[in-house]
């Protein structure tokens, strides 16, 4: 199935909860979905057999100014194709469902987005930092990030 | 040597010159096992240091690289450079370690390394003590290493030494029971305890076909899995998981360093020694080897030649200076007449072949130890209780039905 | 052991059980990775590993460089297949920016990305083990992967970090001489690899130590997103350069090697070592098809220095000798990206380590580790 059927089908299913298709003239199309409808999206892409998707290769977290995205990479092995979703957050309460009940690959993903970005995934097994230190504050990914000035005794010179 | 020396007092000193009947009769004695002590003393070190070079250059072979050949011509003063680096080392004690512990576990171990060496015969004549019991010497005091081994896992007062020692602990005292039902074989088909004798048995054959090996399916056998069972209690690869599991945590020897961990390393190698002579000793034969040596004459006693000679020489009452000099020169003529030369090279030749097959046997553990992986410790223990233990049993019947049925 | 900085999982604790530390620093070759593992005895109850301490902020830094600049941080990324890193990256990058890469270019990325797959799984052969106890065979690995070194360092001026692959195409072009040293070294590696295959594949000490020993099973490498040779290591008969070609990987002819549980049970350490043996002969394969068939012309595309891509996003994935790597790059229109995600594959092999240390023994889990095969260059970034 091409993006456009996936989003065709999601659009019947789920209605309010999927938005656009964003087919930019070079590069990936992403279908956005609304952040409380996600856990029942992916557990419908993933369970339904027209589209199979057994495999979450990523989670990204991006920074776009106005607000927060987390893109989740899809491919389904029985049928050879993919998908992203986007789901776009407010910076100032960044939440969105984990699907870590779904694929369990997404644990590790995000608990670095969580890190990196700051996106609080509810219903996380243990969402604490991955990459930095347990006491590191901040979330370095953000455009608006201020690396602190010291750090246990290093300094930032 | 206890009665030579008697005798030598009685008849051969007290002959010549009266005043040497005061020397007491265990003064000799005494230096004599000095004397002798201190030569397989020198021996033991010298050989853990020739062979560590020998493994290090062996296993850069194995691995197509060069081993050590820097320090001295081919690097064969790579030993002593590690030797005096050892020494040279700061001597660190954990906080948490227990003292008397800490200290006697390299002791014990270096003992249960050394003590078989004085039972231990390099050729016919050239042994510390022939003991009757010699064998059960041997394998009696390897077992005072464990002692060691479990003071070393305890002394250091480390969480992972302690799990360290307890399973080379395990490991060791368990390959102990193969080990023994394998050197019983060949004291039922020798009928001995005492090592010259089990291998006067073996020279009965015609050429290298008295060996034990060549003798009983079971001695076969018992030899395979008696070299399989000394390589483990040896802690050598492919069994060495205790030790090597120090690459993630930590072994019973982590937290010595300079000398006390120069003891734990020279035993490893003194103890390889002990296992391979002794496989020589009890199933290839010792020094009765591929090597014919020359036939001695009947009766072929170098001390009552020596005394005869004395006898021949003088009447009593002579000076001390001048009864020394008889003393050297009746030996320079009995070593060197035709008698001596025949034992010299009797005694020469034995030596060569035990030296071929017991340095041939360690070679071959240094060749394992870089081919194989390592064995996991539950497969080890698998190994030694089902598969040894049920083979010596076998072997050991089998040898008990043979001597009875065909004596 | 554990100080403030770092997670410990002291809640859920019971006081009978011991924590025993393993790493950061530990002479098993898989760089700094800290694993706490919980021991009842011997048995092992759970690891949390703990990673980050190689974090190099890859990500944060590809934000303010041109996208041509970023290309030697990919390299840097899983240090040991440097000519497989930047592939996606450039791929990506070409795919928003409309960029055709010429043929020749394609065909020398390739052969030297089979070369460098050859180079990695002779290391992960030889640390492997290594690992479990076995010293022989990591320098006998060395001998070939020497070789190997020594073409990418005429072809590229390095031996481990090659900078070579490059948006549009590739740093330097291919000399017949390079080019018979690579005939010669396929010569050499299909001499040798029957004796690495007698001298520990079929060793019954190292099967014991493998076969079914860290069992994946299918379902499991599905779940937690394995790739590379731990999802075909339990069956999954999935390749990258098979399934969604790339840089002309459709025009070779090779097979892709899948666990069958040959020794013991689908998906255990001995089916992922198995699959790592079995590649290294089909790259041969591929590098001397691709050597046999270079075409001419050029081998770079002049893109420019610093050059605006449109506003887009691309998600391009390759088959890294540990699985699929990909680049998910964000741009915003100018000459610098806005968003470079990376997709390490190590990273997300490593996340089933806690599902299969379960109730195994501690030399174990240096054999799964050791099998996993990661590299902390890549987990970290």
């Amino acid at each position: 199935m091409d993006i456009r059927s996936i989003h065709a089908l999601l659009r019947d299913r789920f209605e309010n909860i999927i938005g656009e298709l964003q087919t930019p003239e070079r590069g990936d199309a992403s279908i956005a979905v609304a952040a409380e409808g996600l856990a029942d999206v992916c557990r419908f892409l993933r369970d339904n057999d027209a589209t199979r998707f057994d495999f979450l290769r990523l989670i990204s977290s991006v920074d776009r100014g106005t607000r927060l995205s987390s893109i989740y990479h899809l491919y389904s092995y029985p049928h050879s194709h993919t998908a992203v979703l986007r789901v776009d957050v407010d910076r100032e309460a960044p939440r969105v469902p984990s699907v870590s009940s779904i694929w369990a690959s997404a644990e590790w993903h995000e608990r670095e987005a969580f890190d990196m970005m700051g996106i609080i995934y509810e219903n996380h097994p243990e969402l604490t930092r991955i990459l930095l230190p347990d006491d590191w504050e901040g979330h370095p990914l953000r455009k608006d990030y201020q690396p602190p000035a010291e750090y246990h005794g290093l300094t930032n010179t | 040597m206890n009665d030579v020396i008697q005798t030598f007092h009685q008849s051969g000193v007290g002959a010549l010159c009266p005043v040497l009947l005061y020397v007491p009769t265990w003064l000799p004695f005494v230096l004599a096992y000095l004397v002798g002590g201190g030569i397989i003393v020198a021996f033991m070190a010298v050989m853990a240091l020739v062979w560590t070079y020998g493994e290090r250059r062996i296993a850069g072979f194995i691995q197509v690289r060069l081993g050590p050949n820097r320090v001295g011509p081919l690097g064969i003063l790579q030993p002593l450079a590690d030797a005096i680096k050892l020494l040279a080392k700061e001597d660190i004690m954990p906080s948490a370690a227990n003292w008397g512990l800490f200290t006697a576990a390299p002791i014990l171990v270096f003992l249960g390394a050394m003590l078989p060496f004085a039972v231990l015969p390099f050729s016919e004549r050239i042994v510390l003590t022939n003991m009757q019991l010699g064998l059960y010497f041997v394998l009696a005091f390897q077992a005072i290493e464990v002692i060691g081994i479990l003071m070393a896992g305890w002394g250091p007062g480390s969480k992972w030494s302690l799990y360290g020692g307890m399973r080379l602990a395990a490991q060791m005292l368990s390959y102990e029971i193969p080990m023994g039902l394998c050197v019983l074989v060949v004291i039922f088909l020798a009928g001995s305890l005492n090592l010259g004798e089990i291998v006067a048995w073996q020279s009965q054959g015609p050429w290298i076909f008295g060996w034990a090996i060549f003798r009983s399916p079971a001695a076969f056998v018992a030899f395979f899995m008696f070299y399989i069972a000394g390589l483990a209690g040896t802690k050598r690869a492919p069994f060495d998981l205790p030790e090597a599991e120090s690459e993630l945590v930590a072994g019973y020897h982590t937290e010595y360093s300079g000398l006390r961990f120069a003891f734990f390393f020279m035993s490893e190698y003194a103890a390889m020694y002990v296992v391979c002579a002794l496989a020589a000793i009890l199933f290839l034969g010792g020094w009765h080897g591929p090597i014919p040596r020359p036939a001695l004459p009947e009766n072929a006693a170098f001390f009552s030649t020596w005394l005869d000679a004395i006898h021949a020489q003088a009447g009593g009452g002579l000076s001390l200076a001048a009864s020394l000099k008889v003393f050297a020169g009746t030996l320079a003529g009995t070593a060197f007449g035709k008698l001596g030369l025949t034992i010299a090279a009797y005694e020469i030749i034995g030596v060569i072949n035990m030296f071929l097959k017991a340095f041939g046997l360690y070679f071959v553990m240094i060749w394992v130890r870089w081919t194989l992986p390592r064995i996991r410790i539950d497969q080890v223990m698998y190994l030694c209780l089902k598969v040894l233990l049920p083979f010596g049993l076998v072997c050991a019947t089998w040898a008990a039905i043979q001597v009875v049925v065909f004596p | 052991m554990a100080n403030e900085t770092t997670r410990e999982p002291a809640d859920t604790l019971r006081t009978e059980e011991l924590l025993i530390n393993m790493g950061p620093q530990h002479p098993s070759t898989h760089g700094v990775l800290r694993l706490i593992v919980q021991t009842d005895g011997e048995m092992v109850r759970r690891t949390w590993p703990q990673i980050g301490f190689l974090h190099r902020c890859f990500e944060k830094i590809a934000e303010s460089l041109d996208y041509a600049k970023v290309i030697p941080y990919t390299d840097r990324m899983d240090y040991l297949g440097s000519m497989n890193n930047p592939l996606p990256f450039c791929l990506a990058v070409e795919k928003l920016g409309g960029f055709a890469v010429p043929d020749r270019a394609s065909y020398l990325r390739v052969i030297m990305a089979e070369l460098n797959r050859i180079a990695s799984h002779l290391l992960a052969f030889g640390t492997y083990a290594l690992d479990l106890g076995a010293f022989t065979p990591f320098l006998y690995g060395f001998r070939e992967r020497e070789m190997i070194l020594s073409i990418f360092e005429k072809i590229s001026g390095g031996r481990l970090l090659y900078h070579y692959p490059r948006i549009g195409g590739v740093a330097r072009d291919m000399t017949p001489e390079i080019a018979a040293d690579i005939r010669a070294f396929l010569v050499q590696m299909r001499k040798v690899w029957p004796e690495y295959n007698t001298l520990l594949s079929k060793n019954q000490i190292f099967v014991k130590r493998t076969a079914n020993v860290g069992v994946i099973t299918r379902e499991q490498a599905i779940a937690y997103g394995l790739t590379g040779p731990c999802l075909r290591g339990s069956g999954v008969a999935f390749d990258l350069r098979k399934a969604h070609p790339y840089c002309g990987y459709e025009r070779f002819s090779f097979d892709v090697p899948v666990g069958e549980g040959a020794m013991g049970t689908t998906g255990d350490c001995w089916d992922r070592y198995w699959v790592r043996m079995a590649e290294m002969m089909e790259s041969c394969k591929i590098v001397e098809q691709a050597l046999d068939g270079l075409p001419e012309g050029p081998f770079f595309e002049k893109v420019g220095r610093s050059f605006d891509l449109p506003a887009g996003e691309a998600y391009v994935p390759c088959e890294n000798p540990r699985g699929e790597l990909g680049f998910y790059v964000v741009s915003d229109g100018s000459s610098k990206a806005l968003r470079v995600k990376s997709r390490a594959p190590s990273f997300c092999n490593l996340c089933i380590t806690d599902a299969i240390c379960r109730d195994v023994l501690l030399a174990d889990v240096v054999a799964i580790i050791g099998s996993i095969d990661i590299v902390l260059g890549e987990v970290d970034r």
